[in-house]
């Protein structure tokens, strides 16, 4: 699932580590400022390592299994990292009965992997969500946090390609 | 107050101001006075209007909302005659709305009453002045200096408003219960954790109108007796999100949230909260556990909100939705509100058409209109020319109604009565090529994944329920399923905690009800006959229609078709995973469900 070589984690990149003080610093004092601390680290972090849930716990004065219960409750919070770019299938309603398992299908062929798992070069991540909420424009698929509406497989198939052909290019 | 025909927007971008806007709104008011209709015409400077660098020295003219762009001295003199004088546009300098309708509210139909809608693509949601040019904001000047809190709760009252998130409860008794409770500080809470699948009116109205939802808030907490409110809003809508904490951030330069509102003493503040991907916490004591920094379980009710909610104080929460019918009933009066709807429902309720309907999108309509004039006046009937099968409404509590409800007006007791519910507005259309067996097991794997665990009945036995359903539609079914489905269904509903797992049935107890034909095809002749489920459908290319134009196998997921150009396909029935991705893409219905 990870690459190979095993990254540091973001509590000991020198880089990162200041961007979690300052998360956990401005909100520190504000009530139930867990929620808030977690959500600002998933998004500028990307993921939610066990040491940098045990130091949220510890800054927080609040026991690591209440950081662990919260982070393991809600699905935007991910405890591994996401690859460099993200296919996010909408499987709301609309989605499903538009046809988007086609597209899940077309997916797990063209990389390989399963919604949930990340391609072995750690480039891709595929993942289903529940409704995104643009269901006029259903089937959707999620690049990247930007919708694209109306999919059809030939149609996807394009859009994976041009992922892949944007980093190949990078 | 002096009474205006026309308010004209300036834009004061510095940029703008480079570009001579200044200069441009001298002229302006020079000619007005020349016409002499300058005291029929309010000018107002705004911050910004449209893309400076392209389009400014800008104005925005109001009630047409016509945008006039990158004007220059000489073209002052027509554009005052022209669109003050004849009452014409001028095409020169008119610029299209920015934001236009798009596909997510098209242009209302002939049915349809756009109240929560109606700034929606029309206004510019990042700038106050476009909510305020629209009246906004005179339903809190009204509220602050001519009404008691009691006078508000009691108009919220006589409105007859219900909760639009979906259970319909008296938004004014809510309010007045709230109002009653000793402890302070009070709360006040807007859910917009729209969850459901299918809805997505809440975010357009965030993201289109979010002054609405802020003035029935501050409104609301006035009549409350609150000083601290939340919006909750879902992780999945950033933009609402972003667009919210610029409103509150203008609101309150304007001095219409925060300390002493509109000099009156009375103050209120909002902020913005996120969930993170959890569908239960859409309901009230889950979204107060996950606002308090924990893991979003609902509770016991009672206590009631009203009484102990967030931080175990007295909080009122109501819907983004019903926050943003609060102005407009102040403003416009009881008369013009309640002369809407059907007699215990009233006002409109939008409505989030999707599935198989020719035009998809964000409709509203008064309460009492029919499911088929929804569905096919409004809507325009089912796409390319299929039969209609079910309606689905109010989302994965809700339930699926067949054809011979369509006839049912739309409110909160009919709805249910028919064994669905109003819900937050997702309606989902479904035609001939749904099979209902598998809509049951879809929503049954969404509530299965979303039950937070704390309950037994919810987290058990829609497991139990969903492992049954997988059965039948993989070719396992028994005849005792549909009997053993009936009692878990009905004791799931019984005793579950929150109406989660209460309306977790739903789905499947209404497609038992109006489509058992379809449970019995799977189960005593393993067909589906929507031709859905992977197990019970093969598929196959006809030699007579098989160009060998090989499309088909390009589009295989799984490589499962050979053949050369020109000649035959086949498909490969051991590798092939049914995923009818052959049968759409061919141009010749050369491929054939069995």
């Amino acid at each position: 699932m990870t690459s190979t070589t095993q990254p540091i984690d973001p509590l000991y990149n020198p880089k990162l580590r200041p961007i979690i003080d300052k998360i956990i610093e401005d909100n520190i004092d504000l009530d139930g400022g867990l929620m808030v601390v977690l959500n600002n680290l998933q998004s500028k972090i990307g993921f939610l390592s066990a040491p940098m849930q045990e130091y949220v716990a510890e800054c927080l004065s609040i026991p690591v299994s209440k950081v662990h219960g919260v982070v393991s409750f809600y699905s935007f919070f991910t405890t591994v990292p996401r690859g460099k770019h993200v296919i996010k299938f909408c499987i709301g309603t609309a989605c499903y009965v538009g046809g988007i398992t086609q597209m899940v299908d077309k997916a797990k062929q063209m990389l390989g992997i399963e919604p949930g798992q990340t391609t072995s070069d750690g480039m891709i991540t595929l993942e289903v969500c529940r409704c995104v909420g643009a269901c006029s424009q259903a089937p959707v698929v999620v690049v990247d946090e930007v919708n694209n509406g109306r999919m059809k497989p030939a149609k996807f198939t394009k859009v994976i390609e041009k992922v892949l052909n944007d980093e190949a290019a990078a | 107050m002096a009474y205006y025909r026309s308010t004209i927007l300036v834009s004061m971008d510095p940029i703008c101001i480079e570009k001579g806007a200044l200069q441009i709104k001298e002229q302006i008011i020079e000619e007005l006075k020349l016409q002499k209709i300058l005291d029929e015409v309010q000018i107002l400077d705004s911050p910004r209007i449209g893309d400076p660098e392209t389009e400014g020295p800008d104005i925005l003219v109001y009630p047409e909302g016509s945008h006039y762009i990158a004007l220059t001295p000489e073209s002052v003199h027509p554009l005052v005659v022209e669109h003050f004088i004849k009452g014409r546009e001028l095409a020169q300098y008119s610029a299209k709305m920015r934001d236009l309708m798009d596909e997510e509210v098209r242009e209302p139909k002939d049915k349809e009453v756009r109240v929560i809608l109606e700034n929606i693509g029309k206004i510019d949601p990042r700038n106050i002045e476009d909510y305020i040019a629209t009246d906004g904001y005179s339903a809190l000047a009204k509220v602050l200096t001519e009404m008691t809190p009691e006078d508000v709760i009691q108009m919220v009252l006589d409105s007859k408003l219900r909760g639009r998130g979906g259970a319909g409860f008296p938004t004014g008794l809510k309010w007045k219960f709230a109002r009653q409770a000793q402890a302070t500080p009070k709360f006040m809470v807007c859910n917009a954790d729209e969850g459901d699948p299918g809805a997505f009116m809440n975010r357009k109205v965030l993201e289109g109108d979010p002054h609405s939802v802020i003035e029935g808030m501050v409104i609301g907490a006035y009549a409350v007796g609150s000083s601290q409110g939340y919006v909750y809003c879902r992780a999945e809508y950033p933009i609402a999100v972003s667009t919210l904490n610029v409103a509150i951030k203008q609101a309150k330069e304007y001095g219409l949230l925060g300390e002493n509102i509109m000099g009156s003493g009375f103050s209120f503040d909002l902020e913005v909260r996120m969930g993170a991907g959890a569908f239960v916490c859409g309901e009230e004591t889950a979204l107060i556990a996950s606002i308090e920094g924990s893991r979003g379980e609902p509770r016991v009710r009672p206590p009631f909100p009203a009484s102990k909610g967030l931080w175990g104080k007295p909080t009122n929460i109501n819907n983004v939705e019903t926050y943003a019918n609060i102005p407009k009933i102040i403003y416009r009066g009881l008369e013009w509100y309640t002369s809407m709807g059907s007699e215990k429902s009233k006002g409109t309720k939008t409505f989030a058409l999707a599935g198989n309907v020719a035009h998809t999108g964000l409709i509203e309509v008064p309460f009492g209109m029919t499911l088929r004039e929804i569905i096919y006046d409004i809507g325009g009937g089912i796409k390319d020319g299929k039969a209609f099968k079910a309606v689905q409404t109010g989302g994965p509590m809700g339930g699926c109604l067949p054809t011979c409800d369509l006839d049912l007006p739309v409110d909160y007791e009919t709805l249910g009565a028919a064994g669905s519910i109003m819900g937050s507005g997702g309606m989902i259309v479904m035609d001939e090529d749904t099979c209902m067996v598998d809509i049951a097991r879809f929503f049954m794997e969404f509530t299965q994944e979303e039950s937070c665990g704390k309950c037994v009945p919810c987290r058990v036995g829609t497991r139990r329920i969903l492992e049954i359903l997988e059965r039948i539609c993989a070719g396992g079914g028994i005849p005792e399923d549909i009997p053993m489905l009936r009692s878990l269904c009905e004791e799931i509903k019984q005793d579950s905690l929150c109406g989660l797992g209460q309306g977790a049935p739903n789905p499947v107890v209404s497609t038992l009800n109006h489509f058992l034909d379809e449970y019995e095809a799977h189960i005593y002749e393993k067909r589906c006959p929507a031709k859905v489920c992977r197990n019970l459908i093969s598929y196959h290319i006809s030699e007579e229609k098989c160009t060998g134009c090989t499309i088909c196998a390009r589009n295989c997921p799984v490589s499962a078709i050979t053949g050369e150009r020109k000649l035959t396909h086949v498909i490969n029935q051991d590798i092939c995973i049914r995923c009818g991705i052959c049968h759409q893409v061919c141009n010749f219905d050369a491929v054939e469900v069995n």
